[in-house]
């Protein structure tokens, strides 16, 4: 009661408006983070949560275009697309799409703009005479510096070729711990010599300086790395690996100024928080100014920013949503966006639609709440969100979930017809569509491949179907009847689901990391499945790391796994098939071990094609493999459901590009508007508590005074 | 006492490596740092290398207790268990495993979770041992019963009710203070609101029903009946008097978790949004950071050992009987 006057005083706002007086009338974006972020160094960093941030402020070379669909990369820093040149073996120039075995090597030859310029940072500010500012770091400085705003000084520099080719070293420079650095090392020559250069370097140099000094690593080459002028470099790939052009839009291969990772490897700096991993520096449209991951991040517009234009191409639907209205307007049109922790669902949620974020996820609790279900199974939104202009994007994301068999297994796995009947039979008894219902609120598709919606080679409809597991009638993909699965049970040998070898039901394993009492429900309904058939499924329940254990030793039988696209390239799921990749034998990403000599013949051919019908017509065939010998239940690919105020404009989902905050609009009097409105303070209760304390203490004040005026006994 | 508290301080060495040790078996035995490693690396791209590398970058390459590469005093220096274990003993926390330095996230995510715990305390301390002296005042009344039911009623609420309540309630449907979040400096007031608001009201139930039984205790001491024959006025003999006598219960409870109020709450800070200690502990165990679980139960092990010995002290301040030598 006694905040009642604080609050009142707090000023024009609402009361419980989290918010900085008079923010919401600006073009601000709030939003949410429930994880605070690990890593922020583009090296390094390989979580969505963590490229929501980074893609906003670091620019690789290239970039997705925000609305086309299929997904088309377009250049961001570059010139133009990079110039691609395939040699021979024996030195001539090929056609780009020359059969790999033709190829020795593929160079890309990049062109950046002239005049891009970093962000103000205190690494690059120097004194007139040209020295820098900030390196050495003296005591003093140090002292009074807590955060990377405390740095008093800024500068900046032009960005050069040299700063990507740094960045490419660093991938290699094992210090930096790059998730990639072992998939590039195969790919990028010199890489791998690159690596053990460096660390012999780092050996001498760490005797010297100390573990953590700053090892120079322009001074050493990486053979297929080489800057050509100041604005040119070019990458040179072993064979050909035309996949490569994706990893070119990815924060892997930003742009690091040197002067930046000198900088930061100062003594002292690291004690404080105050290194890469936390404090980003780009050339991007935004920059983080406050870094308080336990609390607040903030960004905020890069003011030497290079300027770039809101796209003028999109298609019809695009045009009628809205979405060309800003073409060739100048971005980004957010002056900051501030995200906030907000680790439990509940407040989130309710702080969402007080209007205090832009826009929000759609947990299971608030499901029913925001959307519901037309009798053709459309989802759109209730009355009560319609009725705060509330608008929903769903998108079926480039993920896939699926149930896999270890392919090792005696039982499930191997190439017997016993055992391909045995999962042919399973893959039409769990019931994926039930599935989806009942655990994801209908936030799903059932996959009839390995391929998502959005991926070339991915076919939908009538000629999409999966022939072992469903069939298409009345115009739509319905599940076979479990009569034709128990009639291949019986073709297997395990007739009613009984194991001819003991005589009672074929008793399979479900290998999972969910123990939890919340998965209970979920690995009954997995049970439920197979007692369809007769069998009987035991779960086997155990930690995350035991269970990647079972993985890497081969010694489970039926697991869930999943994967989400690093690229839209066809490549990038079947590779999970693919035998080489083998989990056991390779350490790969095969988690069902599955090994098929004309599978594996046609992965090779199919990954260095181009799209069109030739390859297409090779992915056929190998979804029709994998469809016949079902090493995978192909699951469901999961839909993304997200809310979004009026206010908040320009939203498309995109599921390849992070880098989509500069394309945004927020109209800030519209949403302070709606803030006040909605949030009205109701004093009333205060007033009725009070009143109802009042007369709670009354008769304890009578009883008091009566005893006091009272005769002792 | 000089003696008496070097002496406890003493005592408190073999606690400490207990808790030390225990906490080594647990975070580096029963679960080892290749698991460690599998866990913070994911599901993509886990080679062998990456786990070798994050296990250097970590300092968990190293063998566990004796390392018989090294000479000197680096068989025992350079080993898990000194660089991860035995550096807790000088506060030496070391390195997150994202890469933050825990001594500097601990000094700065402690003032939070004062700004919520210190008030809550104060605050529910007042009302908890007004309430309990107003029902010790009015006991064996209608007042004292259903006083006590409504304590009985609150205290078998569970602490996440009042909290998720008390967000719909104040922040939703009133709409007087913010649900949730935390600001710097002066502008964090309006976000304290509210979770000193439900730490109070959920701590009034079961702290008014142990301050009534303590008060009620005192209250048929001679000493009280002998004030009362002397023509003491009641509030004078409760707030004078039997307040006084009951000190040393009260200090019991409340000096021991005064050290423990820099850990913060776990609940509290989580679904308030609050940077604190509760919160960051809360984060680690969920993202299985086990550098910082370990440093938080050292932190709050030692804490817990100033809080019995602070207790200890306070006895001799409300009492002058007592001596500790």
């Amino acid at each position: 009661m006694l905040s009642v006057p604080l609050l009142a005083a707090c000023g024009d706002g609402a009361w419980n408006n989290p918010h900085k007086a008079g923010e919401s009338a600006r073009p601000i974006f709030f939003g949410s983070f429930s994880e605070r972020p690990k890593h922020l160094d583009p090296a390094r960093s390989y979580s969505s949560n963590e490229w929501a941030f980074i893609s906003q402020i670091y620019e690789p070379p290239l970039q997705y275009h925000y609305l086309k669909r299929p997904y088309a990369l377009v250049p961001l820093t570059a010139d133009a697309m990079p110039e691609i040149v395939t040699i021979g073996h024996d030195g001539q120039q090929l056609d780009n799409d020359a059969p790999a075995a033709d190829v020795a090597f593929t160079d890309y030859i990049i062109r950046i703009r002239p005049g891009i310029r970093y962000q103000p940072h205190p690494s690059l500010a120097r004194k007139p005479d040209g020295s820098f500012i900030y390196w050495p770091l003296s005591e003093e400085v140090l002292d009074d510096v807590e955060a990377l705003a405390d740095f008093e000084q800024t500068g900046t520099r032009e960005l050069v070729a040299e700063d990507y080719v740094y960045q490419i070293k660093r991938l290699a420079y094992r210090p930096n711990h790059s998730p990639v650095a072992s998939l590039m090392a195969e790919h990028i020559r010199g890489f791998a010599a690159f690596t053990a250069q460096a660390e012999r370097a780092q050996k001498a140099f760490g005797e010297e300086q100390g573990e953590n000094g700053w090892l120079d690593l322009r001074e050493l080459d990486m053979a297929g790395v080489e800057v050509i002028d100041r604005y040119t470099y070019r990458v040179r790939i072993e064979n050909k690996y035309p996949q490569f052009i994706f990893w070119l839009a990815m924060n892997f291969f930003a742009p690091m100024p040197w002067e930046a990772e000198r900088f930061y490897r100062q003594p002292g700096l690291n004690e404080k928080n105050i290194n890469l991993h936390w404090y980003p520096v780009g050339t991007g449209p935004y920059m983080l100014t406050e870094n308080n991951p336990n609390l607040r991040m903030v960004l905020e517009r890069n003011p030497n920013f290079h300027g770039e234009r809101y796209p003028d191409e999109g298609s019809a639907a695009d045009r009628r949503a809205g979405l060309l209205d800003d073409a060739g307007r100048e971005m980004p049109f957010i002056e900051r966006a501030v995200y906030s922790l907000e680790k439990e669902a509940i407040p989130r949620w309710n702080k969402f639609l007080q209007g205090y974020y832009d826009d929000s996820g759609i947990g299971s609790d608030s499901f029913d709440q925001a959307v519901q279900f037309g009798s053709s199974g459309e989802a759109s939104l209730t009355p009560a969100m319609l009725d705060r202009g509330i608008g929903l994007i769903t998108a079926v994301e480039t993920s896939v979930f699926y149930t896999g068999f270890n392919m090792l297994d005696p039982v499930v796995g191997g190439d017997s017809e016993r055992a391909r009947l045995l999962r042919q039979a399973i893959a039409i008894a769990i019931d994926f569509e039930e599935f989806i219902s009942i655990f994801r609120n209908g936030r799903g598709e059932v996959a009839q491949g390995p391929l998502p919606p959005g991926i070339f080679g991915h076919v939908g409809g009538e000629r999409g179907v999966n022939p072992i597991s469903h069939r298409w009638e009345d115009g739509r993909i319905m599940r076979r009847p479990i009569d034709e699965a128990r009639s291949l049970l019986q073709q297997a040998g395990y007739p009613e689901g009984r194991d001819p070898a003991t005589g009672g039901p074929l008793i399979l394993y479900y290998d999972t990391p969910a123990a939890g009492p919340d998965s209970k429900a979920l690995l009954q309904w997995y049970r439920k499945q197979l007692a369809k058939l007769g069998i009987e499924l035991v779960i086997r329940a155990t930690d995350y790391n035991r269970f990647q254990d079972k993985m890497l030793k081969g010694t489970s039988q039926i697991f869930s796994w999943g994967w989400n696209a690093d690229y839209p390239d066809p490549e990038n799921f079947l590779f999970l098939l693919y035998g080489p990749n083998g989990k056991v034998e390779h350490k790969g990403e095969n988690a069902a071990n599955f090994a098929h000599a004309g599978f594996d013949r046609l992965f090779e051919q199919m990954k260095d094609m181009p799209n069109g019908p030739a390859r297409q017509a090779v992915i056929d065939e190998m979804v029709d493999i994998l469809r016949r010998e079902s090493p995978w239940l192909f699951g469901f690919f999961p839909k993304g459901f997200s809310l979004h105020h009026a206010w908040y404009g320009n939203v498309k989902p995109h599921l390849m590009a992070n880098n989509t905050l500069k394309y945004k609009t927020i109209d800030g009097p519209s949403r302070a508007d709606a803030q006040q409105a909605w949030n009205r303070p109701v004093l009333w209760p205060i007033g009725l508590f009070a009143l109802v304390l009042i007369l709670s203490i009354l008769p304890a004040v009578r009883g008091f005074v009566a005893r006091e005026r009272g005769k002792a006994l | 006492m000089s003696a008496y508290i070097i002496r406890r301080l003493l005592y408190a060495l073999p606690i400490l490596i207990g808790v030390n040790a225990l906490t080594f078996v647990l975070f580096f035995v029963v679960n080892s740092p290749d698991d460690m490693a599998r866990m913070h690396l994911g599901n993509k791209r886990v080679t062998d290398e990456a786990i070798l590398a994050w296990k250097q970058e970590h300092g968990y390459e190293k063998p566990l207790l004796i390392n018989r590469s090294a000479e000197g005093m680096r068989v025992f220096s350079e080993t898990i268990l000194f660089q991860k274990s035995i550096r807790l003993f000088v506060f030496d926390f070391g390195l997150s495993d994202s890469g933050r330095d825990i001594g500097h996230d601990i000094s700065q995510r402690m003032w939070p979770s004062l700004a919520i715990a210190v008030p809550t305390l104060i605050v529910g301390l007042a009302i908890n041992i007004t309430f309990a002296l107003l029902l010790a005042f009015f006991r064996a009344t209608y007042l004292d019963f259903w006083g006590v039911v409504l304590c009985v009623a609150m205290m078998s609420i569970s602490g996440l009710f009042y909290i998720i309540g008390g967000q719909f309630l104040v922040g939703k449907l009133l709409n007087l203070v913010p649900i949730s979040g935390y600001d710097t400096g002066i502008a964090a007031w309006k976000f304290m609101i509210l979770p000193v608001i439900v730490g109070v009201i959920g701590s009034v139930g079961s702290g008014t029903r142990w301050y009534r039984t303590l008060f009620l205790e005192e209250i048929h001491r001679d000493y009280v009946r002998s004030a009362r024959a002397k023509g003491l006025s009641e509030q004078w003999v409760l707030f004078r008097h039997v307040l006084r006598n009951a000190l040393i219960p009260i200090l019991t409870g409340v000096v021991v978790i005064l050290p423990l109020l820099f850990i913060g709450s776990l609940l509290t800070e989580s679904f308030f949004g609050i940077p604190g200690l509760g919160s960051y502990t809360i984060d680690a165990i969920n993202r299985q950071d086990f550098a910082i679980v370990r440093a938080m139960v050292f932190l709050g092990a030692v804490l817990y050992i100033v809080g019995l010995l602070l207790t200890d002290i306070s006895y001799t301040i409300a009492d002058p009987r007592v001596r500790l030598d």
